[in-house]
């Protein structure tokens, strides 16, 4: 296409043109990016060494934030280890059942956009409000559920007030809120080629055959996505524990008033973002925040470079 | 299917196979009683999985309506129908602003975040250019990005440096610089409209912005709307944010946030915060109603072919 070369003058105006072109259409994000993105992060390093309360200059300290974060703060390993468990516990649950509702939505033959909508609304629902909700479905001693478990004579767990039951509770929750990943699984399973099913049947397959050898393989890409958006976003996992904690334990006060000490009960709720506001913005301790908050950076972008490997990379970033 | 059904060797363990043998096809009667089963078992299933997802919102509903001291008992069924607990709930201190409020952070963030990610999205899509695949891994990695990590900077950036503190300005403005899930999705969606499109409309003289907003933009629809929809339930649903910059002014309190201090305030009325509750979703849930359509093309249209 280009038959003159670099030295045309015509063409180097048309390449700076261009240049200036894409510059002025990426120009918002390019200013958001640097704004919103790069100058907070590397502020977040700066504090980090900083001792600062907000009010008085900051002062140098080295890593006494570093060690006194991973050594002396008594939450920081408490809200690893909760992290660690709804990594493996609460993301394995979603995208199963996830998988689960999306086959299912796909058989149902009758009344399928009733079923789907049904499915998918609890998502919707704000997450302060739905925490609200369930603190009270599974209110121990007055709610709905333990209410009809025991009708049934089954036992009545304690729930967001028992620290072995409160994040099986928090996992109830997010598996009701179930219907983002039926929406992809779902489009992901109606893209399998019908014609692989029919031949797995001529061959005999069972159901179980055909799921293990047609549906799986096909999916798959789409399960490691589900897993690692889910790791992702258990990261960031804020609103919903912090409202279910402050719900049960009886804390009252939005802003100003009683300070919550997150995690209620017994630490059991609390995860890193929990930290970064405690330490930040209730203590005055920026320098101890900015090191939680660096944590929970590295660890959302390693998961992040999953997503983006060039080979079996998951979003394709092509040049 | 016929054809392929006689064609199959008979299974020499069919179930009920003995049953069928008066039948004149036997393998097709078997296989239409297999398929009903199948219907059975699978909508069963359906009718189960509805209702754990409905029954919450019942159960929330009947709650609702008790009058206080109900509420308070392990009743199920109310004893009498209060519908004034959501007059007295629109009605409470604060809620009509928290409406207000949140109207505006949904609505301006929304408008903001189309206006100013479409551009940027169009050019990871359609342009050539160096740095185009580290700009969007960047718009990937800034995606992925939980918003607490550089909180605390931006706090300081707003309380000190802006004096915007107490208002939802420093949720609202950055939107006007591109989010980076709406430019991904939008990119995502983009790149399934065909270069032709694009290179037609320049031979015929339209520059690059025309292009965009006379050939891409009416393409680009569902795309569109999703991304303006999961944009607007984002702001709907924000607690960390207001949280963040304006817990100290009710004045500017969203329903997300005003809905905790609601509970907090009518602490042993659990009719009226779950009352409450039922307002705040019933927007999001309404607009979904109307958007169905939009949303769920949008969804599956982003990741599948074009």
């Amino acid at each position: 296409m280009t038959i003159l070369h670099g030295h045309s003058a015509a063409l180097r105006t048309k390449r700076r043109r261009e240049g200036l072109r894409t510059l002025a259409f990426l120009s918002p994000w390019l200013i958001g990016f640097s704004v919103f993105f790069v100058y907070p992060l590397l502020s977040t390093v700066y504090f980090s060494f900083m001792k600062y309360d907000g009010f008085k200059p900051p002062t140098f300290n080295g890593l006494t934030n570093w060690t006194y974060v991973f050594t002396d703060y008594p939450f920081f390993w408490a809200a690893m280890r909760n992290t660690l468990w709804l990594v493996v516990i609460m993301v394995a649950a979603r995208v199963v059942f996830g998988l689960g509702v999306g086959l299912l939505i796909t058989k149902i033959k009758t009344g399928a956009g009733v079923f789907r909508t049904f499915f998918y609304l609890p998502y919707l629902a704000p997450p302060v409000a739905a925490t609200l909700a369930f603190a009270f479905l599974l209110n121990p001693g007055t709610g709905p559920v333990n209410q009809v478990l025991g009708d049934l004579g089954l036992p009545q767990p304690g729930w967001f007030n028992d620290p072995s039951w409160s994040k099986p509770a928090l996992t109830l929750l997010a598996l009701w809120g179930i219907g983002d990943l039926m929406v992809i699984f779902m489009a992901a399973l109606l893209d399998v080629p019908k014609e692989q099913y029919e031949a797995a049947e001529l061959d005999g397959a069972g159901s179980w055959k055909r799921f293990r050898y047609v549906t799986l393989p096909n999916i798959s890409p789409i399960v490691l996505f589900a897993v690692v958006t889910g790791v992702i976003q258990t990261m960031q996992y804020y609103t919903q524990p912090l409202i279910a904690g402050k719900t049960a334990s009886g804390v009252i006060g939005a802003g100003a008033g009683q300070i919550y000490e997150p995690g209620y009960p017994g630490k059991s709720t609390l995860t890193l973002p929990q930290l970064i506001y405690t330490l930040g913005f209730q203590r005055f301790d920026t320098g101890s925040a900015c090191v939680v908050a660096l944590v929970l950076f590295a660890l959302s972008m390693a998961f992040t470079a999953l997503l983006m490997r060039r080979r079996g990379g998951l979003i394709t970033v092509e040049d | 299917m016929t054809h392929t059904v006689t064609a199959r060797p008979p299974a020499p363990t069919a179930p009920g196979g003995p049953l069928c043998t008066a039948g004149r096809s036997p393998a097709a009667r078997t296989a239409r009683r297999k398929a009903l089963l199948h219907w059975i078992a699978v909508h069963c299933l359906g009718i189960a999985a509805a209702l754990f997802f409905i029954m919450p919102f019942v159960f929330i509903l009947l709650t609702s309506l008790m009058d206080d001291r109900q509420a308070l008992t392990s009743a199920l069924w109310p004893r009498s129908w209060n519908w004034d607990n959501y007059a007295n709930v629109w009605n409470a201190p604060g809620f009509l602003t928290w409406w207000r409020n949140t109207l505006m952070y949904a609505g301006l963030g929304t408008l903001f975040t189309v206006v100013s990610s479409l551009p940027v999205a169009y050019a990871l899509a359609k342009f050539r250019f160096r740095g185009r695949r580290i700009a969007t891994m960047l718009v990937i990695s800034a995606m992925m990005l939980p918003p607490q990590v550089i909180i605390v900077p931006m706090y300081l950036f707003w309380a000190k440096q802006m004096h915007m503190t107490g208002t939802l300005w420093p949720l609202i403005i950055p939107m006007a610089f591109g989010d980076a899930f709406s430019i991904f999705l939008l990119r995502q969606f983009l790149l399934t409209i065909p270069n032709e499109y694009v290179d037609a409309a320049k031979v015929d003289g339209c520059g690059e912005l025309r292009t965009l907003l006379r050939i891409v933009v009416p393409l680009a629809k569902p795309g569109i709307a999703a991304v303006a929809l999961f944009q607007f339930f984002y702001c709907w649903n924000d607690y960390f944010g207001p949280q963040i910059y304006a817990s100290d002014n009710p004045a500017a309190w969203t329903l997300s946030y005003g809905l905790e201090s609601f509970k907090d305030n009518h602490h042993t009325n659990w009719n009226l915060t779950m009352a409450a509750t039922l307002l705040v979703m019933a927007p999001v849930i309404i607009v979904f109603f109307f958007a169905q359509k939009a949303f769920i093309e949008g969804v599956t249209l982003t990741g599948v072919k074009g």
